[in-house]
């Protein structure tokens, strides 16, 4: 690594971000894996230090392999950064440098082509997953293991994340969906939902409650056939490549629209679709494009918040948490809304939990390729829920509420205690269904 | 091929996951919040005095470095491992935080956050005064090697003036206790006080006993904008001259404001020279005169314009703007030279005369702020690591600001410590004769000189500043 290949390094690493950073700690305490592991080579300043280490030929790329690779990306750090550092950019840059540099093992390349080169992207592969999840109560997991091929992907624990996926919809169900539903009473907005993949899929039910909820807002809603997987796994495995093309399907598939915006209802998805116009910056048809499609995405619960929250909820007593997705707080920056819209339903008595902005471990594929890693940090989480004492865990994006499912079930509090997404939360309590 | 050394430390430290070993673990222990980046050989987290103890023999032993760190927040290069061996990470020692009532007193172990001691006890209605701006990321054992100062300093002291008693395990791997649970204490030599500000070249701190104080009634907060930086400097005089002790007096300077105004608008004047934001605490009544007076004498001396804020809300409005201004002035340009150069609070607009000349003189971006209160300047220099000539003035004014210091009675540090960016400048200060006394006191305690070598004292052949490579 000498002289002009350095040079590259450096400007597919992001080693210009790395200078911003001075070094003063302030984003160790955040910092959920630093907390965990209780090194510094897994805190934000380390991994920071390490790229730019790498940058600078002092240390060999593989060795930053590990310390990136644990990271969550749950952006926590950027939140409490008192000089902006980017580190979302020096995340991104060496993931891609990881990913251009390693000669993957087997079983990771098996992996990654099957979870995010096929199912992910395409509309069928994810539509699969949906019908054999229904299949699935009827036939055990083995069967959905074996047409995807997801039994050769130990020592990942999907066994474990099985047990706390929701109830599948019927294929029928799903096929019968329409094209557009409009508002209740008095149109405010027009609007498109981004359905997302893995929502749309395993949480088709909470796509359906949030087309319902943004009726009765006042809302006319527009469900685009043409889009696709928001891109987030591909960005975050390095295939950035991947993710520009997805981009662009979306961007165009929603253009055709004449809507005030695009709807989403998953925290990770909308940090993808805000992230386009980064992605899209170095085409220059599509950045303009792109930088229009940012600015008019939104998480449901700002629209619902801005339209002035759902009128007729069912006052019933309840006392509820509420874990927030990272990629809403520190990405999105949308931490009033969601708690705002959970505070007027009648009869709820909200708690926060300490810490409540910390990420729960889960993390996009994190608690699946780094379980150990990602149980601690769960852990850590459920210490903090179980003093509010709530029977409820409300949560904005579904791989937060698997992982607090998935807490719940590590706690014993099956019987007590349920998690359920902003969404469906306020669809239960729809006086009018 | 692993050194003998290195595989008896897998005996003595029995959990191995605390024993880090490779470049990606030990460079990350490699750096401070200062300059330079080093690689140990070796990273340990031990649990207790008792494997401290175990690692220190190990190292005395064999002659290998050990470097004491806590959260690696130093601004003077303390916990840079210069000369390879050990680095010994404390942040694992969290298990004690007892608060004793009955005695104003608090032990604690050195790995603890300082904040969340300072939570603890003032949950428990007490008050521990010291806050340094990393209070919330530091630890209690690096606030106590280095004797942390902060805004406060001006009214309760330094991190040392809490410190009633410590459990220091020595160089040579003997566990001792210094001072005791009193307030007063007298016996033999005050080798606590010694201890602390020793920037881990004498032992390592392994328990501390904080000396606590009852929790001020109420305060305020004054604003107070200035045209001319040298009224500023005159007025804070003026106040302290008139009997009133704030809890914090703390400057800004104009370019500081502007870089403020720039990265978050707090509504400063942006064409004001300077600010002075000014607490007082203590009993209601008493500090609703004392803040008339402030007020008063702040007119007097040209004061544009002074607000009195009373609220918690608009107090917090006011310090958070204080806050802003390390990560604002970072935003001028990337590397960020913060010294901490104090002088005697009368030659406070002197030393902000000769700040200004060496400004000039180097074309640097200068910026000033600090806890004027106690003469202790912030002067910040903003530069680019990238650039060599303009680090190489860097250097130059580096040196001059210590000079300056120096020559106005002053110090050279009043609070980050000398660790290795102020070595070569200690004679300048101590003499030959001060410093040679330290370095006997040093020699005594760490006889194989293996307790963070490198630092404080300068080595042979260092003479000045060099932050380039
Ligand atoms: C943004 C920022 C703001 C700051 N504000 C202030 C401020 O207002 N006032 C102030 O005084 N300082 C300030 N500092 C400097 C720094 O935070 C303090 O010096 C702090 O006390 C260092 O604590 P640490 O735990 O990070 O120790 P480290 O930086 O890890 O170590 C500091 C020194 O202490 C020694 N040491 C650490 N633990 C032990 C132990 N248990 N036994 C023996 N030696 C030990 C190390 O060897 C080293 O020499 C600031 C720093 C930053 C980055
Ligand atoms: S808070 Fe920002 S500047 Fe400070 S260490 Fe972390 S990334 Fe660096
Ligand atoms: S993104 Fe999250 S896990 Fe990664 S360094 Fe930042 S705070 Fe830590």
């Amino acid at each position: 690594m000498k002289g002009q290949s350095l040079k590259d390094l450096q400007q597919k690493i992001g080693y210009k971000y790395t200078f911003d950073c001075v070094q003063c700690a302030y984003c160790l305490p955040v910092c959920p894996t630093y907390e965990t592991m209780g090194i510094e080579t897994h805190s934000p300043r380390g991994r920071i230090n390490l790229v730019k280490m790498v940058a600078e030929g002092q240390m060999e790329i593989e060795d930053l392999r590990e310390p990136i690779e644990k990271c969550l990306g749950c952006q926590a750090c950027v939140t409490a950064c008192p000089t902006d550092t980017q580190y979302g950019r020096i995340l991104e840059g060496a993931k891609e440098v990881l990913n251009d540099w390693e000669k993957k093992s087997i079983s990771k390349k098996i992996t990654e082509k099957i979870v995010i080169g096929k199912l992910f992207p395409s509309s069928s592969g994810m539509d699969m997953i949906g019908h054999i999840m229904w299949g699935y109560e009827k036939t055990g997991l083995q069967k959905l293991a074996r047409k995807t091929g997801l039994t050769s992907l130990a020592p990942m624990r999907l066994g474990k994340f099985e047990q706390v996926l929701p109830s599948p919809v019927a294929p029928k169900e799903r096929k019968s969906r329409k094209n557009y539903y409009p508002a209740k009473g008095k149109v405010q907005l027009t609007v498109a939902l981004f359905t997302g993949c893995i929502m749309d899929s395993m949480f088709f039910t909470t796509n359906q409650n949030t087309i319902k909820l943004l009726n009765h807002a006042g809302a006319n809603v527009y469900i685009p056939e043409e889009q696709t997987c928001c891109g987030a796994l591909h960005s975050h495995s390095g295939e950035a490549n991947e993710a520009r093309k997805l981009a662009i399907r979306n961007i165009k598939a929603f253009e055709e629209y004449n809507i005030d915006y695009v709807v989403n209802n998953a925290g990770g998805c909308g940090a993808q679709l805000s992230e386009y116009e980064h992605l899209l910056s170095e085409e220059p048809e599509w950045k303009a494009r792109a930088h229009l499609f940012v600015q008019n995405s939104k998480d449901i619960s700002t629209v619902l918040w801005d339209l002035g929250g759902i009128q007729l909820l069912e006052a019933k007593e309840e006392v509820v948490t509420y874990q927030p997705s990272c990629h809403l707080t520190h990405v999105q920056k949308v931490t009033r809304e969601p708690k705002a819209l959970i505070e007027t339903i009648p009869g709820v008595i909200f708690r926060e939990m300490k810490d409540e902005q910390k990420c729960c471990g889960s993390a996009g594929i994190y608690n699946i390729v780094n379980y150990e890693e990602s149980m601690d940090i769960l852990d850590v989480k459920m210490d903090h829920m179980k003093p509010t004492k709530a029977n409820t865990i409300v949560t904005t994006n579904p791989g937060c509420l698997l992982q607090m499912k998935m807490g719940i079930k590590r706690e014993g509090l099956e019987d007590s205690v349920r998690a359920v997404h902003l969404v469906d939360f306020l669809a239960e309590r729809l006086l009018e269904n | 091929m692993n050194k003998k050394w290195q595989i008896e430390l897998e005996n003595v430290i029995k959990d191995n996951k605390r024993i880090l070993t490779n470049p990606a673990d030990l460079l990350s222990y490699g750096f401070d919040a200062s300059f330079g980046q080093y690689k140990p050989e070796r990273v340990v987290q031990p649990l207790n005095r008792e494997e401290v103890a175990e690692v220190m023999k190990l190292a005395n032993k064999h002659s290998i470095p050990v470097y004491p760190r806590g959260q690696g927040t130093c601004l003077s290069g303390g916990p840079l491992p210069l000369k390879g061996g050990i680095v010994l990470d404390t942040c694992r020692m969290t298990a004690k935080l007892i608060i004793d009532s009955e005695n104003l007193t608090a032990v604690v172990s050195p790995g603890i956050i300082t904040s969340k001691i300072k939570e603890a006890v003032d949950k428990e209605g007490f008050f521990y005064p010291p806050d340094p701006s990393s209070a919330h990321v530091s630890t209690i054992g690096g606030n106590v090697a280095e004797n942390s100062g902060g805004p406060r300093g001006l009214k309760y002291g330094v991190t040392g003036n809490y410190v009633l008693g410590l459990e220091v395990v020595t160089p040579e791997g003997e566990i001792i206790n210094t001072g005791g649970r009193t307030i007063k204490n007298v016996t033999g030599y005050n080798l606590t006080q010694l201890l602390v500000g020793s920037e881990g070249t004498l032992g390592v701190i392994t328990e501390i006993t904080l000396r606590l104080i009852p929790k001020p009634k109420s305060r305020v907060s004054i604003l107070t904008v200035f045209d001319d930086l040298m009224d500023s400097g005159r007025a804070i005089s003026r106040v302290l001259s008139s009997g009133i002790m704030p809890s914090a007096m703390e400057i800004m300077d104009k370019h500081c404001i502007k870089a403020v105004e720039n990265y978050k608008p707090a509504g400063y004047p942006t064409d004001a020279a300077a600010i002075l934001l000014i607490e007082l605490d203590g009993h209601p009544k008493a500090i609703e005169e004392e803040a008339q007076q402030v007020d008063q004498i702040c007119r007097e001396v040209g004061a544009r314009d002074v607000q009195i804020a009373v609220g918690e809300e608009d107090q917090k409005k006011l310090w958070e703007a204080r806050k802003l201004v390390s990560p604002a002035i970072a935003k001028i340009k990337p590397t960020k030279i913060s010294e901490d150069a104090t002088v005697p609070r009368s030659k406070i607009p002197e030393m902000f005369d000769r700040l200004n000349k060496i400004r000039d003189k180097y074309n640097l971006e200068l910026v000033v702020f600090g806890h004027a209160g106690d003469g202790n300047l912030h002067p910040n220099i903003l530069a680019d690591k990238r650039d060599r000539d303009e680090m190489k003035r860097v250097e130059m004014a580096v040196a001059e600001i210590f000079e300056a210091a120096i020559e106005l009675g002053g110090t050279l540090s009043g609070e980050h410590g000398i660790g290795t960016m102020k070595s070569p400048f200690m004679e300048k200060e101590l003499g030959t004769m001060g410093l040679a006394m330290m370095k006997r006191v040093k020699e005594a305690w760490d006889p194989n000189n293996i307790m963070n070598p490198g630092k404080i004292f300068p080595e042979k052949g260092q003479s000045k500043l060099v932050l380039t490579e």
